[in-house]
């Protein structure tokens, strides 16, 4: 498991492209925002919560279909179908790395970006642990979707109409922690809920993510 | 004698044809007997005036666009445990059925949301969810028409559809916590103190009945064409072979 998700890693930084490109988007649609709406900074500092996730969530959804179809186009799929390693356990690390070098930097790069759209100072805390806590569940969601959609010549776009409306509780939740704790407000019900979303698709998706892919291996 | 054997696609043929012809005239009975009596038989609400009289057509579209999506987690949970064919073909022959559903239970909705809310659309947590179902639904048959293999396809929309079950319970959930709604409760719970009037009430469950036979009439024949289709399917295979 820890080779495999060392391959992926060292594939995800070395090939290029996915890694970066992700942090780029989420920072231009945050940049985008304002010649949206408007320059003024009360409206920008009210939306900036949900502005901000809707973004991580886009920019998480962008890398999706590349989580398996690279290993599917040059046959390494089924080898690891055949390893001794459970497809579960491959779904798992393959979720897993899709976070670290998605879910991961985009955590770490939102509050910067929240300066740009006039975030509550309150907020940035609310925002980094938000992130952090409910992108894991991003990352096993969208590679449940890549598991359905590998075998297609154009998943991409299928890829996205079938992972957002999985996204929406995730988004609910990881929004309103934020808007809570901008607020003022205990945003601990909120982020407690989106552990939970987190944890529960850690330990279901990997079942459903594996049973799509054996259908797709077939 | 078991109710397996009607999933072999020959049988079910020949046990729903007969049938179907009942269906669909009770169907057409049932909605002509409770619409017209919705429309023209009981009295105006006090308070709502006529607009009242959407109620006929947006509640039991509504529930039918929930209960279709819980009949194809069960068709789709037969296929994956049982493999009858017969069952993924009635999953895939309800989807465009339970959408249409969706689609006039939120049409209706905003119909008589205009004049009562003052307006189309609000982000309440029931019509939020109805979005939220009507994208499921969309997703759903966009990946049934996009795998060209039918057993492949049939079997990751299962999975989708289990999956998908789950997330549009969470997303109910979800949507409450976010937003307190505008939209009144229940109105035919069985608990009857928070039920309608009886006036309004008879002619509800008649047009439900229309509606009920109206989804199995159409799942028959939208089940009984996707078999033929692949029966035709499968002689041209043969023929060219």
């Amino acid at each position: 498991m820890i080779a495999l998700l060392r391959r992926d890693l060292a594939l995800a930084v070395r090939a290029g492209g996915g890694f970066g490109l992700g942090l780029a988007f989420f920072l231009i649609v945050i940049v985008l925002v304002p010649f949206g709406v408007g320059p003024q900074s009360d409206l920008l500092s009210r939306i900036a919560p949900g502005i901000l996730w809707v973004a991580a969530l886009l920019a998480a959804l962008l890398s999706l279909d590349r989580i398996f179809a690279l290993d599917f186009e040059d046959g390494s799929l089924p080898l690891l179908a055949t390893s001794p390693l459970p497809l579960e356990a491959v779904a798992l690390v393959k979720g897993l790395a899709h976070w670290l070098t998605t879910g991961l930097p985009l955590t770490l790069a939102a509050p910067a970006l929240g300066f740009l759209l006039h975030l509550q100072p309150g907020a940035y805390a609310f925002l980094l642990v938000s992130l952090a806590v409910g992108t894991p569940a991003l990352s096993m969601i969208g590679t449940f979707g890549a598991a359905l959609t590998v075998g297609l010549r154009r998943g991409g776009l299928l890829l996205s109409l079938l992972v957002l409306p999985l996204y929406i509780p995730t988004l609910i939740f990881g929004a309103e922690a934020v808007r809570r704790g901008a607020d003022g407000f205990s945003a601990t019900t909120a982020l407690v809920l989106l552990g939970g979303i987190t944890l529960g698709t850690f330990a279901l998706l990997p079942f459903a993510t594996a049973a799509a892919l054996r259908v797709n291996l077939r | 004698m078991s109710i397996w054997e009607y999933a072999n696609p020959k049988k079910f043929i020949a046990t729903t044809t007969p049938v179907l012809p009942w269906v669909m005239w009770g169907a057409g009975l049932c909605l002509a007997v409770g619409l017209v009596w919705g429309f023209f038989f009981t009295p105006d609400d006090y308070r709502q005036g006529s607009t009242v009289k959407i109620f006929y057509l947006h509640v039991p579209s509504a529930m039918m666009a929930i209960n279709i999506w819980v009949m194809m987690l069960v068709t789709s949970l037969i296929w994956l445990i049982r493999r009858h064919h017969v069952s993924a073909l009635a999953a895939k022959a309800a989807a465009p059925i339970g959408i249409v559903m969706t689609l006039m239970a939120l049409f209706t909705g905003a119909v008589w949301g205009q004049p009562m809310w003052g307006t189309w659309w609000a982000w309440d947590p029931r019509l939020t969810s109805f979005l939220i179902l009507f994208l499921f639904y969309l997703g759903y048959m966009a990946l049934w028409t996009a795998i060209e293999d039918d057993d492949t396809a049939a079997d990751l929309t299962s999975v989708l559809c289990i999956v998908g079950s789950v997330f549009a319970v969470l997303s109910r959930y979800a949507v409450n916590f976010w937003n307190q709604g505008l939209h009144q409760g229940a109105s035919l719970s069985l608990d009857a103190e928070e039920n309608v009037a009886d006036v309004f009430w008879y002619p509800a469950l008649v047009c439900i009945a229309g509606f009920v036979l109206l989804f199995v009439g159409l799942v028959i024949l939208r089940t009984q064409t996707e078999i033929r289709l692949r029966r035709a399917r499968a002689l041209q295979a043969r023929m060219t072979a």
